[in-house]
């Protein structure tokens, strides 16, 4: 197995890591963190690739590399947003479930909603 | 590959509302809206600039950054498809701009608050990433431009800052987020298997094999979640239906534009011969789902802009259907075609209608002070021209002559039937009826005489009702606008018994639809409790609580793994050959 093959299994692990926290935690912190694992198995991901597809003489493609730093960049922002309306959220509600999301505005009228 | 003549003008169309963007964000406070105002006609006449090059040229504009070609460089391309695009999104942000003047504005004298200010400077940023979408020619551009669509438009839904709105704002971001990081894998592994992310150069050499279809399954998924195809519409609900009616407007009309358009461009551009015929039809299976669910479930609803974000589930559905129809004959790849001129006109007669419909909705509200369908009586003559636009929309969305949407489904039903495909026939006739059907349940309340006078709560600008009126109009005069790169026989006279027979049939159905599945019976009184109707109603609920169910977290984010897993099948199944 080479070193690109294993890295790109552990990308594999971690995806499927992150998968499952965003899919079955329910809190949205941890679902962002679940968002934070996805994204570094698909950037590791992107680095055995570049690994993989070094030209003769060099260490690696140096085109994934640049898009890495975009897409690190990217992801960061994206927490943050997340993280800042996490904290509004709490600030306004006290609580930070995303579940309820049927509020008073859709028919509890009839209590079908 | 060299930049073409009138090539800088796609990065002046880029470059324009992000300029504007950090201007207003430099200067602050009331100034965000003078930038707004200065940047809307500027990027208007930069949008028909790049339809006019392109009409005189006739191919595709090319503009290289930094004059580094790809597979170094970075292209922005624009063709036919961006260009309507363009001019479509352009039209509407200027609707929306003067609509919003009303309620974001802030005349001299009055005190600075940050709604508006950041109201603005969304509206340029929404712009901007739009125009990027439309316009990028490499796949990870793509995805900088979607994620940048993406956080422009969180921010949007929750601009009243209420609990409500922030978690919808936090539900829509972390779903949109899970899409984009599939579709970022799918574009990592496009480049692990073939080395370049440039459209036209991934378009010759990608090639039907595993890693192919594993990337277009994922990206394709990525983007649904992000349009909000059925049964991935988790979100949109409570976004659309939270947000402020201008920010609503932008939400619902454009930015879910963005990601179906660059499902267009992945399957007709980048992998037309990777994607199968039986994947399509699961993407238009989805869309025809989304129109019967999204339509009943909003027929089913009390509040009018909770109606027209179930309206937008429905509308996304149809701009799925023309995937099937646009495969050549032996079915093995996808043409540009009718199929596509159809889609597209569907997609900008769409944006407008309903821009103009959710502007209307904005308007009752803000006068009535609520938005209760059943309590809707009289208000169309306290706001004639407010409820005449939303009429206008509807008739829009319809699909009546000479509306944009009656030549889309045109196109569609002479492509259903060159190629035998006769369900389609069905859902596109169908779905016209269902879009009738929550049009008439609102006029039918808003034409009700009213028990005691109506009360208003706050007097609405006419400048906003017009900017609404003008928008759900240019929809339905839409066909005139087409008809010249189109063969003529595809409008005719409306009043001909074979226009107005369908067009009845259309509304009759939508009435007795409205009649069997509205929350109150819509004649008034209760007699009409028949055992029918209670069968109707009982079929009706059953349609919300799968809706409800769907929309939890979990059901939602599996259906996404699902509809990944299923599309990546059919992707393999290559049919006859």
């Amino acid at each position: 197995m080479t070193a690109a093959t294993l890295f790109g299994l552990c990308a594999a692990v971690l995806i499927g890591v992150g998968l499952f926290g965003l899919i079955v935690n329910p809190h949205p912190l941890r679902k962002i963190l679940a968002f934070n694992v996805i994204g570094s198995g698909v950037f590791l991901l992107f680095g055995a690739i570049a690994r993989r597809g070094a030209a003769a003489g060099m260490g690696g493609d140096p085109v994934p590399q640049a898009l890495l730093i975009t897409g690190i960049v990217v992801a960061f922002s994206a927490t943050a947003l997340a993280v800042a309306l996490l904290l509004r959220m709490f600030d306004a509600t006290g609580s930070v479930t995303l579940a309820n999301d049927t509020p008073a505005r859709t028919g509890t009228e009839t209590g079908d909603a | 590959m060299l930049t073409t003549p009138g090539g800088w003008l796609l990065l002046v169309a880029v470059l324009a509302p992000f300029v504007g963007v950090l201007a207003g964000l430099a200067l602050g406070g009331r100034n965000a809206q003078r930038v707004a105002a200065l940047s809307l006609p500027v990027g208007l006449a930069v949008a028909g600039g790049i339809g006019w090059t392109l009409l005189h040229s006739g191919g595709t504009m090319v503009y290289l950054l930094g004059g580094w070609a790809p597979p170094l460089g970075i292209a922005l391309r624009a063709d036919g498809l961006s260009a309507v695009m363009l001019l479509a999104v352009a039209v509407v942000i200027c609707g929306i701009g003067v609509y919003a003047l009303a309620d974001f504005g802030s005349p001299p004298g009055t005190p600075e608050k940050r709604a508006p200010l950041v109201f603005w400077l969304l509206l340029l940023a929404v712009w901007g990433s739009l125009n990027l979408v439309f316009v990028s020619g490499d796949l990870f551009t793509l995805y900088v431009a979607l994620e940048l669509l993406t956080f422009s438009a969180v921010p949007l839904v929750c601009l009243d800052g209420r609990g409500e709105t922030l978690r919808a704002a936090l539900r829509y971001l972390l779903f949109a987020l899970a899409g984009s990081l599939l579709y970022l894998l799918g574009a990592v592994l496009l480049y692990g298997g073939y080395g370049t992310l440039d459209i036209a150069l991934l378009a010759g050499r990608i090639q039907p094999e595993p890693i192919a279809w594993a990337a277009a399954a994922l990206m394709t998924v990525g983007l649904l979640a992000k349009t909000a195809l059925f049964p991935l519409h988790i979100w949109l609900p409570p976004a659309h239906a939270g947000a402020p009616a201008a920010a609503s407007a932008v939400l619902s009309a454009l930015v879910v534009k963005g990601s179906w358009f660059l499902v267009v461009r992945l399957w007709f551009d980048v992998m037309p011969g990777v994607v199968t015929l039986p994947s399509a039809q699961l993407l238009a299976g989805m869309g025809a789902a989304a129109i019967v669910v999204g339509s009943i479930v909003a027929l089913r609803q009390e509040r009018l802009k909770l109606l027209v974000a179930y309206s937008t589930i429905a509308q996304i559905g149809y701009l799925f259907l023309m995937f099937p129809l646009a495969f050549d004959a032996s079915g093995s790849t996808l043409l540009h075609g009718g199929a596509l001129t159809g889609g597209l006109l569907q997609a900008v007669s769409h944006a407008t209608a309903k821009a103009g419909m959710f502007m209307a909705a904005g308007l009752i509200y803000a006068a009535l002070g609520h938005d209760r369908i059943a309590d809707l009586g009289g208000v169309a003559r306290a706001l004639p021209v407010t409820v005449f636009a939303f009429a206008i929309a509807g008739l829009a969305l319809m699909g009546i002559v000479p509306s944009g949407a009656y030549l889309a489904k045109k196109l569609l039903l002479e492509s259903a039937d060159s190629s035998g495909q006769w369900w389609w026939t069905i859902v596109l006739q169908g779905g016209a009826a269902f879009t009738a059907g929550y049009v008439v349940l609102v006029l039918a309340s808003a034409l009700r005489r009213p028990t005691a006078a109506v009360p208003l709560v706050k007097r609405v600008s006419r400048l906003s009702e017009f900017a609404a009126l003008a928008l759900a109009m240019s929809s339905l005069l839409l066909a005139f606008a087409a008809l010249g790169p189109l063969p003529g026989h595809l409008i005719s006279n409306p009043l001909l018994p074979k226009e107005l027979g369908p067009t009845l049939l259309v509304i009759m159905g939508g009435t007795l639809l409205a009649l069997g599945l509205s929350r109150r019976p819509l004649l008034g009184g209760t007699a009409n409790v028949g055992r029918m109707r209670r069968a109707i109603v009982a079929a009706g609920t059953s349609f919300e609580q799968a809706d409800a169910f769907l929309r939890r977290w979990p059901s939602a984010s599996l259906a996404l793994l699902l509809s990944a897993a299923l599309l990546g099948g059919l992707l393999l199944a290559r049919g006859p050959q």
